[in-house]
This record gives C-alpha cells, structure tokens and sequence, in this order.
C-alpha cells in the first residue's frame, strides 16, 4: 500500500546541509491506523510532506497504491495529490469564501468530475461527517469542530486510499477535539486507511500502530498495545 | 477544470473585492473612454471636413502668385493662354478682402470674392434670387453685387434684397442676387461672401494684381497634365517655382488626411500609454492578491490543482478584470461622443466602430499581458511554503 525504502532528504540552510530524513524505510497495509510522533524538528513535518507528495525526498524509493511516486514533477505529484491523499491539516485550510459544500467540492473540480457528479459525493461526503445540513453555510458560521469536520468531508469527497492528518485536534477545544477523534476513529472502522502526525503521545495511543521519529531517524515502530 | 469555471472563480475573486477591482479597472475604463472619445471626434471631424473639400469638385486647381510688387501680376492676356491648355474648361481669377456693407443704417462684414462668371459654378454655390455676375459686368466693371445670404438677412431683413442699393467702402453697388444658405461648415460660410466682377474688386480695393486663379479641369484624369502645363507656362514667365504654386483639392485632401491621421495617432497614442498605465495598475493589483492568497493557492495545490489551474484562475482574473474595464471603458466612451457630438455642432458624435473593437482587443490584451506574470508567480508557489503562509 505504502512502502518507503531508505529515503533521505536533505535541505541546504546557508549553506550547511541539514538532514531532515536519513534512510527512513516506513511501510503501510491498507486498513491500518499509523500515528508518527515526534517533537518539532524531529523530521515529523518533512516525512509528512514526503508521504503527502508534497516535497519530493532527495533519495530513495516511495511506493504509493502502486506507483512510483518519489521522482516525480509537480504536476505529476499534484494529480497524485488529487487521487491518492486526502489532507486533513491543524488549521482546516477551508477557503473562507467559498461555502461547505464548495469547499468539499474542489478536489473533484480538478480532478474534472461534472457538476452533478461533484454535488451528489460532495453531499455524501458531508452526509459521512454529519454535515449535510450546513452545506450552504461558509467556515466563519462553522464551529472549529465542525470546520474540521467539514475538512474531513473534504478530505474523503475524492475518495482517496489514504487519510493524512496532520495535528487534526490540535486547533480544537477538548470536546470538539473528542469529537473529531471519534470520527477518525469511524472512518478506521469504516476501512479507511489513515496516517495521523502528532507531538502528542495520547493521541498517538489512539492508533495501531505508533511510529517515533527523532533527528531525522526512526526511532521506534511499535504496535499499540490497548 | 473547464473555463467557464474558471471564468466563475475569476468573477468571485473580482466581486470580493468590489472598491479595489473597480479602482483597479479604472485605468482601463479611463484609457478606453479617452481612445474611443479623441479618435472617433478626429475622424468624424475629419470626415465632414473631408466632404466639404470634395463637395466642391476635385477638378479644380487653385492658382497662386506669391510674387512681390508687380511681378506677381498676371494679366488677363496671359489667363486666355490658359484656357488654350487641353482639359482646362473655365478659368476664374479672384480677387479677395474684406469689406464693411452698409444699408441704410445696418452693417455688415463680408468676406469680398472679385471673380468672374463662372465663380458660382466651379464653387458649387446656387443663387437663391436674381443672377449671378456676368461677363458683361467684369468687362464694364458694374458696381454690382452677389451677396450671401446671412448679408441679406442683416441688411435687408423681410425686404427683397435684389435691385437693392447698398454701399461698399463708400462707392454705390446694386444688389443683383441672393446665395442660397449652405449653413456654417468647417471650411467657412459662404453665407457672409459678397461675390463681384474682379476688375471691379480691383478698383475698390486699389489692388491690381490677381494673385489667385481657380482653374476648372474637364475630367480628373486631366488634372495632372493640366497642372503640369500651368507649371511649365508660370516657370517660363517667373524663372522661379518659389514664385507660384499650383494647389489641386486631392492634394489638399492628402495633407489634410495625413495632418488628421498623424493627429489620430498621436491621440492613440497617448491614450494607448494609459492603457498600458492600467496594465501596470492591473498587474499590481494581481500581484498583492497573488501574495494575499498565498494561502488559498498552497491549499488548492495540496488538494490536487496543477500549475495550469492556478495560473488560469489568475490569468482568468486579469482578463475578467480588463475586459470587464473595457466594455464600461467603452460605454461611457461611445456616451461622451455622443453627448459632445450634440453640444457641439461643429464635432461629429459619430462613433468609430473599428476603434472600439480595437480598444477592446487591447484591453483583453493587456489583461492577458499584465496578467501573465503574477498568474505564473501563484502557480509557480511551492505548495509546502505556500500552505505556511500566514
């Protein structure tokens, strides 16, 4: 499903490298629930933005739902981005201006689906998160649980083999935090496969599986053990 | 992604923020305005002018001695030569100044023509009343008289003008006829001319020279060997082509269209430069919205738009946002000409159609230019420094 082999990443900071990935080999079945936890500057942000084909890793092999995806041009990677991840960030990264259901659209719109077709999974989508009756309404009349929620509707509208959540909880009040988990949790019930970035060892808990990573190194891949 | 929603999220990016866009295309909306006003009142003034120069037949040659003293004179021996050159059809010299009229006790100022009978004709004047001068009166010298119509009107309101007394710098002249009104045009009125024998005109203008001479050729494919002709007799006589010069009305439509057509071009382009001034406004803008949306792009790129998307929504933006400029550059500018067209009898209101396509290209154009670079600035933003933006 998801199989890194010894991926580096290297950035050039004034001149000195800095390594924020050194031979990083992290594999995924589908259906699994990985939390990778780490403290900032760990590398936790570079490995994310590997696996979400946002940056492209200075060396090694990524293999993603079949594809070869670690040498790839930036529109290459963009349709990757459009088929294979769906993102949930910290900050819900909504368009302000464009309404819930417009929002949960847009992975669709340049994915090229037509209007219909964007409507109906768009609504089924926020049907998913308990939302469709805010379809109409933009993330300023949301609560942040519920502009999360709408992220996630968002995230599944292109029904993409991988969820990524990046410190989903962290922007949210305990409860609306509980409640997002839970429904990350569903979504694992439901078969979907996800990946949740955190610094916060409780919330890794919530996975199966429990991946540290320090200096650019994994440390540790352990099974969670409940 | 289809253009029309492009063309949907470029509209949304305008209405967002209406006082900036509509600042934005002011450039736009002033540059076209100014284009469509100058150069369509250039051309339809150029136009009627053009017509009242041709209206008076292109078959006529104008004359002139610049010669000093008596050397300029020419006699009426030497015009009969003239009328022995193939083509030349009628021949009239004229005398002209100007000269206070008195009636009784009303005034009036004419513009004083001293020419022969065929004047009327090669000027395409008509008479209203009575009868033009005749060859007998130059002969005879009559102190007779064809008067415009506004003279009439002035000297001898409600009465018959013809066979009327009236006084010219003192001396006696009969009135014999009456010009039909032609209205002011941009050539000058005939409406104040007083038309009469030359010899006569001679006399009281204690002027004996005739300086001009009006020359009607048969056919317009004469008039090039005729003026030759004339050229080598006046050569012959004055040994000095700085001494005359021989004017024909197609030569002075072509100055008259080259100085208007220069004046056109002058007039594009100085609102061609601000047009291109709100491009520069345009691609400002674009660029601050580029960076104010930093955000919003690494968000679309993180969910799967590709450089093409980014760069079509903004290039879409730019373009919606001129073109938008132009038609209501182009409105107002159509509304200006028409309204100046009115209060000022002298301007045609008439629009030139060609200049607002053109000036809509061009505005389109420009969108497409400024727009071009701030759209390959958003699309070109790495979605990872993009989505950090804050």
């Amino acid at each position: 499903m998801l199989d890194m082999k010894k991926i580096c990443k290297t950035y050039n900071m004034g001149g000195e490298p800095v390594h924020a990935l050194q031979d990083v080999d992290f594999y995924m079945d589908e259906g699994e629930f990985v939390a990778i936890i780490g403290p900032s500057g760990s590398g936790k942000s570079t490995l994310m933005n590997v696996i979400g084909c946002l940056d492209v890793p200075t060396s090694g092999t990524y293999e993603l739902d079949g594809k070869m995806v670690a040498q790839m041009s930036q529109d290459q990677q963009a349709t990757i981005r459009n088929e294979k991840i769906g993102f949930i960030f910290q900050n819900f990264n909504l368009l302000p201006k464009l309404t819930a259901i417009e929002n949960v659209e847009l992975p669709l719109l340049y994915r090229g689906a037509g209007a219909k077709e964007r409507h109906d999974r768009a609504m089924e989508a926020l049907d998913k998160v308990g939302l469709s009756g805010r379809a109409k309404h933009k993330p300023m009349e949301l609560s942040g649980g519920q502009q999360q929620r709408v992220a996630i509707a968002r995230a599944l509208a292109g029904n993409p083999p991988i969820l990524l959540a990046d410190e989903p909880i962290g922007n949210l009040d305990s409860r609306s935090g509980r409640e997002v988990t839970e429904l990350i949790h569903d979504l694992h019930q439901q078969g979907h496969t996800i990946i949740l970035i955190t610094h916060n060892n409780a919330q890794a808990e919530e996975a199966d599986r429990k991946v540290r990573i320090q200096d650019g190194f994994i440390v540790s891949d352990e099974k969670v053990i409940r | 992604m289809k253009l029309g929603q492009s063309f949907r999220l470029g509209i949304n990016g305008i209405t967002s923020n209406k006082l900036r866009s509509f600042l934005t295309m002011l450039g736009i909306i002033i540059g076209v305005a100014a284009v469509i006003v100058l150069v369509s009142l250039a051309t339809g003034t150029t136009s009627s002018i053009t017509e009242s120069i041709s209206s008076m037949g292109s078959n006529l040659l104008t004359v002139n001695i610049m010669g000093r003293g008596n050397i300029g004179t020419l006699t009426e021996d030497e015009m009969e030569d003239w009328k022995l050159i193939d083509g030349v059809e009628k021949i009239a010299p004229i005398v002209s100044g100007s000269a206070e009229v008195k009636a009784g006790t009303e005034t009036a100022t004419a513009s004083l023509i001293g020419s022969s009978a065929d004047y009327l004709d090669m000027n395409q004047l008509t008479l209203a009343q009575g009868r033009t001068v005749a060859d007998m009166d130059v002969e005879s010298r009559q102190m007779v008289a064809v008067i415009g119509s506004e003279i009439a009107e002035t000297l001898y309101e409600g009465e018959n003008p013809v066979g009327q007394n009236m006084k010219i710098t003192g001396s006696n002249f009969t009135v014999i006829g009456v010009l039909e009104s032609e209205g002011s045009s941009s050539t000058g009125s005939s409406d104040t001319r007083l038309i009469m024998p030359y010899t006569t005109a001679q006399r009281l203008l204690r002027n004996g020279n005739i300086r001009q001479v009006s020359v009607q050729v048969a056919s317009s494919e004469q008039v090039e060997s005729v003026k030759t002709a004339l050229e080598n007799l006046l050569y012959e006589k004055y040994q000095d082509e700085d001494l005359f010069n021989i004017f024909d009305q197609t030569e002075i439509l072509e100055t008259l269209e080259e100085t208007t057509a220069t004046m056109s071009l002058l007039v594009g382009g100085i609102a061609g430069i601000s047009l291109i001034v709100g491009g520069i406004g345009i691609m400002n803008i674009m660029l601050v919205s580029v960076t104010e949306r930093t955000r919003e792009i690494g968000i679309r790129k993180a969910i799967g738009a590709k450089k093409r998307h980014i760069l079509t929504q903004f290039l879409v933006e730019a373009v919606v946002l001129s073109c938008t400029g132009g038609l209501i550059g182009i409105a107002f500018g159509i509304a200006i000409t028409k309204i100046v067209g009115a209060l000022v009898p002298s301007l045609s209101g008439a629009v030139s159609i060609p200049v607002v396509i053109v000036s809509f290209g061009f505005s389109l154009a420009i969108g497409v230019v400024f727009g071009v670079y701030p759209a390959n600035q958003a699309a070109g933003l790495n979605p990872i420094e993009a989505l950090r933006y804050q």
